[in-house]
């Protein structure tokens, strides 16, 4: 490790020096609440030097470090502001909750800052072993985070988690062993290199070999991002486990799961003989048709968030699907630009939706949709974020994932994939139907109880960022377009 | 290319800023109405303007631009982008003169009232909106923020099965908005790179046919969007419960502007876009045409509720709009337009014609407590000004000359006759089943004996009759003096009838 490699991480090692840091306090400090304080700040640094990396790269392009296993060029960086802003709205919104935890505060924020950790390095792994160590980082403080508050319910979910989360990492695994054993490098351009060749026909089962361990390895990340038929650890995690680890689970962890693939299938396997777009876009129909069908019947608001966001990474995959047959055709023209709008679009909505969530299953003891009910004369603030938040996740205008749906739906259009974009658009009509629902209940619903809920400031904070940021998104989406265009430039090189 | 005029931003926009003022500002409910009126006053006036300011002999086609980059990417480029024509102009007008009846409607309204304002004027700006924009991606984004507003102004305020009415209008319109949302990002991938920009595509003038979709699929799934809206027969069952439901305002919106979304789009998109393709079918336009006309009109008669026998009406006439677009087919010059023409000039007229039929019924039912038309009855006597203006907007609607019903049906019977004789003998025969409903309706509720229960029911008030006032003199004025709206919708179709090449 050279001096050179440390600038090059230097995000992630001050992003662990944080978590230790805040740790570190919580046994010296009597105001706990200064802890969420000193994280967010603290992400200040983090930030400053991933902007200066940005500032490097735009000249030259990318860089290379620790033996060639990672790499820093925008399509990394955009990730890392990505995972650092949602890590800083999420711990801002979870001071109430943080409050009320009645012990190990600072190893609650730690672990956060952690996983943030692993998934800011998923973005810039170019390595499988890299890679999959990452990809641990990010996923054992989750399932920790997913048992802190110890329930019965709990434990249930951080099981369930820790299963499939091992299932899935034996998985991925095992494809990379394969790929490993047909291409004899681990590193994802030497096998891209490798792939593009003929094949060594003493391998044993070598084409099928390569196919087996391809298949794996989508079916290992289709965990990460809770994709169908990959999804069914989401709802019962989703309903056991924290609100706050939740939606930083449905949010960044997706994002990362989306970095890693896009990398993956650009960098390494873009010549392989197999029918990408074909197989994302199976993925996608599955994904967005079962994940709205599933939430229609849910009572449990977290359920619902659960199978709405399998029925999101559909919509994502359709930006997969459209992007995979583009390295099939031509390779030019439209790349991952839309996907990554619309992972960052999907950030913003789907915080603000959980941090309404998070209040209420914090103030009043409740995850029932019904008690949703006459919301909006309890606290018009928390009801119009929700309630935005909503309408931006069906897709309606003036929000950011229309915009994000627009470009997406374009782009499959744009690939020869007209089908796909008429299945997801109608997938869209379906899912206002139960969006709506909960709109409804909240501005038409009785209230049971009419006494006014309170947020705290800083709460407050967080959700009007994020709730702005959508309808900005939605209204400006050049704030972040600059940005996603640099990033998928690096991809398609 | 950046133009910057502002008057129909602020057309658009004025609306939406009162909006936020009301939420942030208003404290008393006597100050939300004062203010939405102000705000609706204010619109009305820009609306105004901006038709003065249209010059139907300019040489631009389109006038008042505003015009910035909006969104651009790789995969493509949007603009921000108003501008009126000839077609456009006139609805910018009614929108606004629609917007502030209603408001003055909605004087009555007690309950959440600066809830109920905020969205009204919400309304405003989107439908605002989707008739001045001249980029498709913009033109889509009103076009579905509409909706929001609409569904909470129906299952909030309305009356009956008001949220079943509103979920079913959401579902429907949101669905026909799907089928546009695909034809647009066909749209986006024409060779040569996304035609996004409707000035751009207007002045090409020729029908693209490299689009990644055929491009006649592009053209029905714009159609079915539109037919939603207008809506046509076999997608209007929506519109029965919507309007019965709502609250009159709504109701008045709803009638008198939001169904003239889906006629300009066939206007501006369906014909505009792809003359040729509209004159190859331009006999199933007709034949869908007619029978929305009869069927509609056939089922108004056996309607017993005031406002849903409005309703029903509304769609025959609606019908008539695709009736004259359908005379595109003819391929003689002058009577295509006629036809277009008087579909243009039918959205103006059944706009404030509709609007005012409402109206009358919502200040009727506000004191009889009742719909039901065989329970009314005599009311003529208790309330002449209401009577007045109510037999006007029937016998406009019906098609009186000297009134402006009459003026829009002449033209699209003569313009479509020439193309379709039979079939529009048939379709005429709507306007004889009209005669009959709205005379039979405004008999049976404001004529006969004088009832005892109705003895203590009180005089319209000022407030009511102001927007009755209104819409009956713009009835008036343009009956006696259609050229002033049929110029400038002449100087906006042109362009289309000179593409179509007869």
């Amino acid at each position: 490790m050279t001096g050179h490699d440390v600038y090059l991480l230097s995000p992630e090692i001050s992003l662990v020096g944080l978590a230790l840091l805040v740790m570190a306090l919580d046994l010296v400090i009597r105001r706990k609440g200064l802890l969420t304080l000193v994280a967010v700040a603290g992400l200040a640094l983090p930030m400053a030097l991933s902007i200066v990396l940005w500032g490097e790269v735009s000249s030259d392009g990318r860089m290379v470090g620790v033996m060639g296993a990672l790499s820093i060029d925008k399509f990394a960086l955009f990730f890392k502001f990505l995972i650092l802003g949602v890590t800083g709205l999420l711990l801002a919104a979870s001071v109430d909750y943080a409050g009320r935890l009645p012990r190990l505060r600072g190893e609650f924020i730690g672990l956060i800052l952690l996983s943030a950790t692993g998934m800011m390095l998923l973005a810039s792994a170019t390595e499988l072993i890299t890679l999959y160590v990452a990809l641990e980082l990010s996923a054992l403080p989750m399932i920790a985070l997913a048992t802190f508050r110890m329930t019965p319910r709990a434990g249930e979910a951080g099981l369930k988690f820790l299963v499939l989360s091992g299932v899935s990492s034996a998985l991925l695994l095992y494809g990379m062993v394969l790929v490993y054993g047909v291409t004899g490098t681990t590193y994802l351009s030497e096998i891209g290199a490798a792939l593009a060749t003929p094949m060594d026909a003493s391998i044993p089962f070598g084409s099928v070999a390569l196919l087996v361990g391809v298949i794996l390895i989508v079916a290992g990340f289709g965990f990460k991002i809770s994709a169908a038929p990959f999804h069914m650890w989401a709802p019962d995690v989703y309903q056991g486990g924290p609100t706050p680890v939740v939606a930083f689970l449905s949010v960044a962890s997706k994002a990362a799961g989306f970095a890693i693939l896009l990398r993956v299938f650009y960098t390494a396997f873009p010549s392989m003989d197999l029918d990408w777009s074909m197989l994302f876009a199976v993925l996608a129909v599955v994904s967005m048709t079962l994940g709205n069908l599933m939430a229609m019947v849910q009572s449990n608001i977290k359920r619902l968030l659960a199978y709405s966001t399998v029925a999101h990474a559909g919509y994502m995959l359709v930006g997969l699907a459209a992007v995979a047959s583009r390295i099939d055709g031509d390779g030019t023209a439209a790349g991952p630009g839309s996907l990554l709008f619309y992972l960052g679009a999907y950030a913003v909505t789907n915080l603000t939706a959980f941090f309404v969530v998070m209040v209420v299953a914090n103030k009043l003891e409740t995850r029932e949709i019904d008690d949703y009910s006459g919301l909006s004369r309890r606290s018009p603030f928390l009801a119009g974020a929700l309630a935005f938040a909503l309408v931006s996740l069906i897709g309606i205008p003036p929000t950011g994932l229309f915009i994000g749906k627009i470009f997406l739906f374009t782009s499959a259009v744009q690939s020869g994939l007209a089908w796909l974009a008429i299945a997801g658009v109608v997938n869209s009509v379906i899912s206002a139907y139960y969006y709506l629902r909960i709109v409804r209940l909240m501005y038409m619903g009785e209230a049971r109880d009419e006494k006014k809920l309170g947020v705290s400031w800083v709460f407050g904070l967080a959700l009007a960022v994020s709730a702005v940021s959508v309808l900005a998104l939605g209204v400006a989406p050049r704030l972040i377009t600059w940005l996603t265009d640099g990033a998928a430039r690096v991809l398609i090189g | 290319m950046n133009e910057f005029d502002g008057i129909l931003t602020a057309v658009v926009f004025l609306p939406l800023a009162g909006a936020i003022l009301l939420l942030v500002l208003a404290r008393t409910d006597r100050w939300v109405r004062l203010t939405a009126l102000a705000v609706a006053v204010a619109d009305f006036a820009l609306a105004v303007l901006v038709f003065v300011r249209y010059d139907a002999d300019g040489s631009s086609r389109f006038q008042l631009l505003d015009r910035f980059e909006w969104i651009s990417t790789e995969v493509f480029t949007a603009h921000y982008q108003l501008g009126v024509d000839g077609i456009s102009a006139p609805l910018v007008l009614l929108t606004g003169l629609l917007g502030l009846c209603a408001v003055l409607a909605s004087w009555s309204i007690k309950m959440r009232v600066k809830e109920y304002f905020v969205w009204l004027l919400v309304l405003q700006t989107a439908v605002m909106g989707v008739f001045v924009s001249l980029d498709f991606l913009l033109f889509f984004l009103f076009w579905e923020l509409e909706l929001i507003p609409m569904y909470f102004l129906i299952s909030i305020w309305g009356s009956g099965r008001k949220e079943y009415s509103a979920m079913k209008f959401l579902v429907f319109t949101f669905l026909g908005s799907a089928f546009m949302l695909v034809s647009i990002l066909a749209l986006f991938l024409v060779d040569g790179g996304a035609q996004l920009d409707m000035i751009g595509w207007a002045e090409s003038g020729a029908d693209l046919a490299r689009t990644v979709i055929p491009i006649s699929v592009v053209f029905w799934f714009f159609f079915v969007a539109f037919a939603v809206k207008l809506p046509l027969l076999p997608v209007h069952t929506w519109l029965p419960d919507a309007h019965t439901d709502a609250p009159t305002a709504v109701s008045m919106m709803l009638a008198g502007v939001l169904l003239k979304m889906g006629g300009y789009g066939l206007l501006r998109i369906t014909v505009g876009m792809f003359p040729g393709i509209t004159v190859d079918h331009a006999l199933i336009l007709t034949v869908l045409a007619v029978v929305t006309i009869l069927y509609a009109a056939v089922v108004t008669l056996r309607q017993t509720d005031l406002k849903r026998l409005i309703a029903y009406s509304s769609v025959s006439h609606m019908g008539l709009v695709v009736l004259g677009i359908g005379a595109v087919g003819m391929a003689a010059g002058t009577y295509s337009k006629l036809g277009l023409t008087g579909a243009a000039m039918q959205l103006f007229t059944h706009g404030t014609i509709t609007g005012l039929l409402f109206l009358c019924v919502g200040v009727l039912y506000e004191r009889t407590h009742t719909r039901y038309i065989p329970d009314l009855g005599g009311l003529a006597q208790r309330m002449p000004f209401l009577a007045v203006a109510f037999v006007i907007a029937g016998l406009a609607s019906l098609g009186l000359p000297g009134l402006s019903g009459f003026v829009s049906e002449i033209l699209v019977f003569l313009g479509a006759f020439k193309a379709f004789p039979w079939l529009t003998a048939f379709g005429a025969f709507g306007i004889v089943i009209a005669a009959g409903y709205i005379l039979w309706m405004l008999q049976r509720a404001l004529f006969g004996p004088a009832r005892d229960r109705f003895a203590h029911i009180g005089q319209s008030t000022l407030v009511e009759r102001i927007p009755m006032a209104l819409l009956v003199i713009s009835i008036v004025v343009v009956g006696v003096y259609p050229s002033i709206l049929t110029d400038v919708f002449d100087a906006g179709l042109l362009p289309i009838t000179t593409v179509l090449g007869r």
